[in-house]
């Protein structure tokens, strides 16, 4: 994949990883391979939690030039995705959005619009428009 | 003999704080079961044995740059939100006191850290957090209180937080039941300063 032309990525980061895989595994049921895709659930030792290292090993992992938008589940994935955002380091770290989006819903409307070529913050919107 | 010296200050204060937490992390899981989700001790006991096992590389660090990384070890193995809250407070502290000029306050220092952390969590003081621990021993640095006026503080402010109502983290969810829980991030914050300042009391020459 050339990463200049790729589409915005997705991440989804979890408490549970089974939520987490669940979720990918969904989005990439809808929107085929065309999205760059990556998820991280779970604490350093696999058990329920999220850890900053896995989450920007997903980011990495799912990484476009486009932009990646995360999705997270509940306030230490928030927390967690923001460290380690930070830790992408300028200017990489400004091109991914952590979106106030319901998770498997979010994650589904935003692959859908990352999947026809929109820009980062058309994706996110995209999203948010989900959250009352 | 500098450096000796400044190597067995940041090993002796890893090991303190290890010790504290793998004493108590039972009684730190216990206190989240009852309004979180029940990992912050053994979140927390992972991290300090991870900083504990680098703790000869750690201590031969600058103090600056000693905390920034045991700061980053946190992160990368406490997880859940402890993990970032923590992180940031002594990474931030640790970059303060390296800045550019060199000549900051570590009461300066710690109050910049302190607000980052509150800017990472998106808390406020009352929010039944470990900020409620943070702040009123920052205020007694400030008061140059000396360590067992700290630590009685420290002691005293996570108190305080049993009759909170939790505005931030998991126990937010509980609304009023979080009422009549101490909150136990602010719980080990109390421990490890507790330990910090025994630590520190022990070194000083009789």
């Amino acid at each position: 994949m050339n990463p200049k032309s790729a589409n915005v990525g997705i991440v989804i980061v979890s408490h549970s990883p089974l939520v987490a895989e669940g979720a990918a595994d969904m989005v990439r049921q809808m929107v085929g391979d065309c999205v760059p895709l990556a998820w991280s659930g779970g604490n350093a030792e696999g058990g329920l939690g999220t850890h900053a290292a896995g989450i920007r090993a997903a980011i990495e992992k799912a990484w476009s030039d486009a932009g990646v938008a995360v999705f997270v589940d509940l306030g230490g994935a928030e927390t967690n995705s923001e460290m380690a955002i930070e830790m992408l380091g300028e200017p990489r770290s400004g091109r991914v959005i952590i979106c106030d989006a319901p998770l498997v819903e979010g994650a589904v409307m935003a692959a859908a619009e990352a999947s026809g070529g929109a820009a980062l913050a058309r994706v996110v919107a995209t999203a948010e428009e989900l959250s009352p | 003999m500098v450096v000796v010296a400044h190597a067995a200050l940041i090993g002796g204060l890893i090991e303190a704080c290890r010790e504290v937490i793998a004493a108590n992390a039972d009684h730190l899981s216990e206190l989240d079961r009852a309004i979180g989700d029940g990992d912050h001790g053994t979140n927390m006991r992972r991290g300090l044995e991870a900083v504990y096992a680098d703790r000869n590389r750690l201590a031969h660090l600058p103090l600056p740059n000693a905390l920034q990384e045991i700061g980053l070890a946190l992160v990368m193995s406490v997880g859940g939100a402890a993990g970032p809250l923590y992180g940031t407070l002594l990474m931030e502290t640790g970059r303060q006191l390296a800045g550019p000029d060199g000549q900051i306050e570590f009461a300066r220092a710690l109050e910049l850290a302190i607000e980052a952390v509150a800017r990472r969590g998106r808390a406020s003081p009352g929010d039944k957090t470990l900020l409620d621990v943070l702040y009123p021993v920052h205020a007694e640095v400030v008061r140059r209180a000396g360590l067992t006026g700290i630590a009685e503080e420290a002691e005293r402010a996570a108190s305080l937080t049993f009759g909170m109502r939790a505005m931030r983290g998991r126990a937010a969810f509980l609304g009023d039941r979080s009422v009549g829980h101490v909150d136990p991030g602010a719980r080990s914050c109390a421990l490890l300063t507790v330990a910090i300042c025994r630590f520190l009391e022990e070194q000083r020459p009789a």
